[in-house]
């Protein structure tokens, strides 16, 4: 057997692990080495490691009862806990636990979708339940509604909503949590809540009314350790008629600003509700992930690597030569044919404002989608769970196979001078470094008031060379705080760095955090660790 | 359960000859692990990094597609579910049960016409 957890003697671990077995069944108390190492993050950046973060055992129960059993007996022997949902949060910690010889409380047999109301759009489901797995029973059941995924379909709903991930449709529904409506929760003491509506018993409108009466906390449940979400219901989009996208394509580098500027006032005010995709056509293509599938202009790769200033002049030149953008815009627009079409004819005519705009029109597509047609597509744009975004990584004719990857991703503000400093800042750290970046990398849009710059950080079985990584990346979280920016999210490695950042008032923020988690978690037995958020008998050690 | 287990392990381990005499029940709920855990990324076509990175590998000397290969014995199919490969991560038996992956095996080496 691998561990024991931090301060719990062998005996009282065999006792629980045998309580373990006797609330949910002894198949489902996993304890044999070769188990628990199915429960290693396969993407830590600590693989072999001695800092890497491993479980001493596994616990998969299928119930909310038994998942409060479970936390009751962990209470009564002080075993630290680490929930997980379906465990592919791979690049932000996957399965493992936040804190070495955690039991890992694998909820993924807690897989049913509890119900779809059509009428209504919004579905109530466990945290075991996948993107796919939604899909498939909306498919099955041919209910006219979408789901909104991020890019891997394996995940879970409530485990990405609760990590605050993201997706790729309207507006309304690309923000997991903020779609999100109601949440049932075991507390560290064993005890089942319900927010919101789902407080009050006989509820007709759990999933209709997010906020129930006095204070709404499901928040305090996202990127947090103070109960374990067992129920979550999630808007979802009733299938819209068509969808349409249009590309704008702009000449300079300048122009980016009125580009920026019109795309917030437009979105801000409805006039198209799909997710606007921002990038440099110089870098191939400016659909998310795609600039990785074609390559570079040999011209254009030239001027970027040439060392100095940045070729703006040059660059213009060869985009008014090639009538190549310098920046490009993709609008989306998700609703009635005749709708859509006026609102994109309405936005060429605000961004023709911008000297030389140019516009492309894309066929209007009716919905649903034929499986034909669905194979085509740029997949998540539909709401078509799927793994295509593993080609990152994956070996291909011009790259090696790579061993997985994490994500820096700090949020700056949405607006084309951020992008520029950010461009500037993050370019000229990722040169000292030698982390691979182009001067042209603009952010991820998927929240509506904020850009996301995101970039990725390979992982590899190399302990020299995630050793050299990590400093970069921890280096890198300095340097977006200094120009205040902070991340949207982080893996477990790199939690308690991240949230040294948010250290407005001397940790006002953290030292709440603590407060709370000692009041609802008095045995400090959820998620020790878990964003930085320590239980008493854990907290001010030096970590790595 | 543990039946299923057992009828899993053995159809696993008899010989190709044997299967085809008597198809075993696993092979079936193999298809359905297949489609369920390993299309996403290893089904023919664009869009599948498995079959991407296989095709890479092989450069037209084997199908990048999993289901056209006829090489691929049950140990092999197990390994690689349970050890992962590059960015392919391992998957738990929450995920895929052992008796899932006896069917899977079975499913990925049954004998072809």
């Amino acid at each position: 057997m691998a561990m024991l957890p931090p301060g719990v003697s062998r005996g009282d671990f065999d006792k629980a692990l045998a309580e373990f077995g006797a609330a949910i069944g002894k198949d489902w108390v996993f304890t044999s080495d070769e188990d628990v190492a199915l429960y290693r993050d396969a993407y830590t950046p600590f693989w072999g490691e001695p800092e890497e973060r491993l479980a001493s055992a596994a616990v998969a129960p299928d119930s909310t009862e038994a998942v409060q059993a479970i936390v009751r007996i962990a209470n009564k022997y002080k075993i630290p806990l680490y929930p997980i949902s379906t465990g592919k949060n791979l690049g932000y910690g996957g399965s493992a636990p936040a804190l070495s010889g955690s039991v890992v409380l694998d909820l993924k047999r807690m897989n049913r979708v509890l119900e779809v109301d059509e009428k209504n759009a919004f579905a109530l489901v466990e945290p075991g339940v996948s993107y796919f797995d939604l899909y498939r029973h909306i498919q099955e059941k041919k209910l006219k509604l979408w789901i909104d995924c991020p890019d891997p379909g394996w995940g879970s709903l409530v485990g990405n909503a609760l990590d605050r991930g993201g997706g790729y449709t309207a507006h309304a529904f690309r923000n997991h949590f903020d779609a999100h409506c109601g949440m049932e929760v075991v507390l560290g003491t064993g005890e089942v809540m319900r927010t919101g509506m789902g407080a009050l018993p006989g509820a007709k409108t759990w999933q209709q009314y997010k906020v129930g009466y006095g204070p709404w906390i499901d928040g305090m449940f996202s990127q947090s350790n103070f109960g374990i979400v067992t129920k979550m219901g999630f808007w979802l989009m009733p299938e819209p008629e068509a969808y349409l996208s249009g590309l704008i394509t702009v000449g300079k580098r300048a122009d980016l600003t009125p580009l920026i500027d019109i795309m917030n006032e437009l979105e801000n005010q409805g006039v198209y509700n799909g997710m606007p995709f921002i990038g440099s056509p110089l870098n191939g293509s400016i659909e998310p992930g795609e600039q990785f599938r074609f390559p570079v202009d040999p011209e254009v790769q030239r001027l970027l690597d040439r060392p100095g200033d940045f070729p703006v002049a040059e660059l213009e030149a060869f985009c008014a030569r090639t009538g190549t953008g310098f920046w490009g815009l993709k609008l989306q627009f998700y609703g009635p044919a005749e709708v859509i079409r006026a609102q994109w004819a309405h936005a060429k005519k605000r961004f023709a404002a911008i000297p030389g705009a140019k516009f492309e029109d894309q066929p209007l597509i009716n919905l649903p989608l034929s499986p034909e047609q669905a194979e085509k597509v740029h997949k998540v744009v539909f709401g078509i769970p799927n793994l295509s975004i593993f080609f990152i990584g994956a070996r291909s004719e011009t790259s090696p196979p790579g061993d997985g990857h994490i994500w820096f991703s700090p949020i700056i503000p949405r607006t084309a001078e951020a992008i520029f400093e950010a461009q500037q800042v993050f370019g000229e750290a990722a040169k000292e470094m030698g982390l691979p970046m182009s001067p042209l990398s603009l952010p991820g849009t998927y929240w509506h008031r904020a850009f996301i710059f995101i970039f990725g950080f390979p992982i590899t079985r190399d302990v020299k060379t995630n050793r050299e990584n990590r400093e970069k990346f921890r280096k890198l979280i300095k340097i977006a705080a200094d120009h205040g920016w902070g991340e949207y999210r982080t893996p477990p490695a790199y939690q308690d760095d991240v949230m040294a950042a948010y250290s407005f008032n001397n940790n006002a923020l953290l030292r709440f955090h603590e407060t709370v988690k000692d009041a609802v978690d008095p045995n400090g037995i959820l998620s020790a660790g878990r964003y930085g958020i320590w239980p008493k008998h854990l907290r001010g050690r030096k970590r790595t | 359960m543990r039946l299923l287990v057992l009828a899993a392990a053995l159809g696993a381990a008899v010989p190709a000859v044997a299967l085809a005499a008597a198809p075993a029940p696993s092979v079936q709920r193999g298809h359905e692990v297949f489609d369920r855990w390993c299309a996403p990324c290893h089904a023919p076509g664009p869009g599948h990094p498995g079959t991407q990175s296989l095709e890479a590998k092989y450069k037209g000397s084997k199908p990048g597609a999993l289901e056209q290969r006829t090489d691929l014995t049950t140990e092999l199919t197990r390994f690689y579910v349970r050890t992962g490969v590059s960015i392919m991560p391992f998957f738990r038996k929450t995920e895929v049960s052992d008796a899932d992956l006896a069917a899977l095996g079975a499913y990925i080496a049954r004998p072809r016409p």
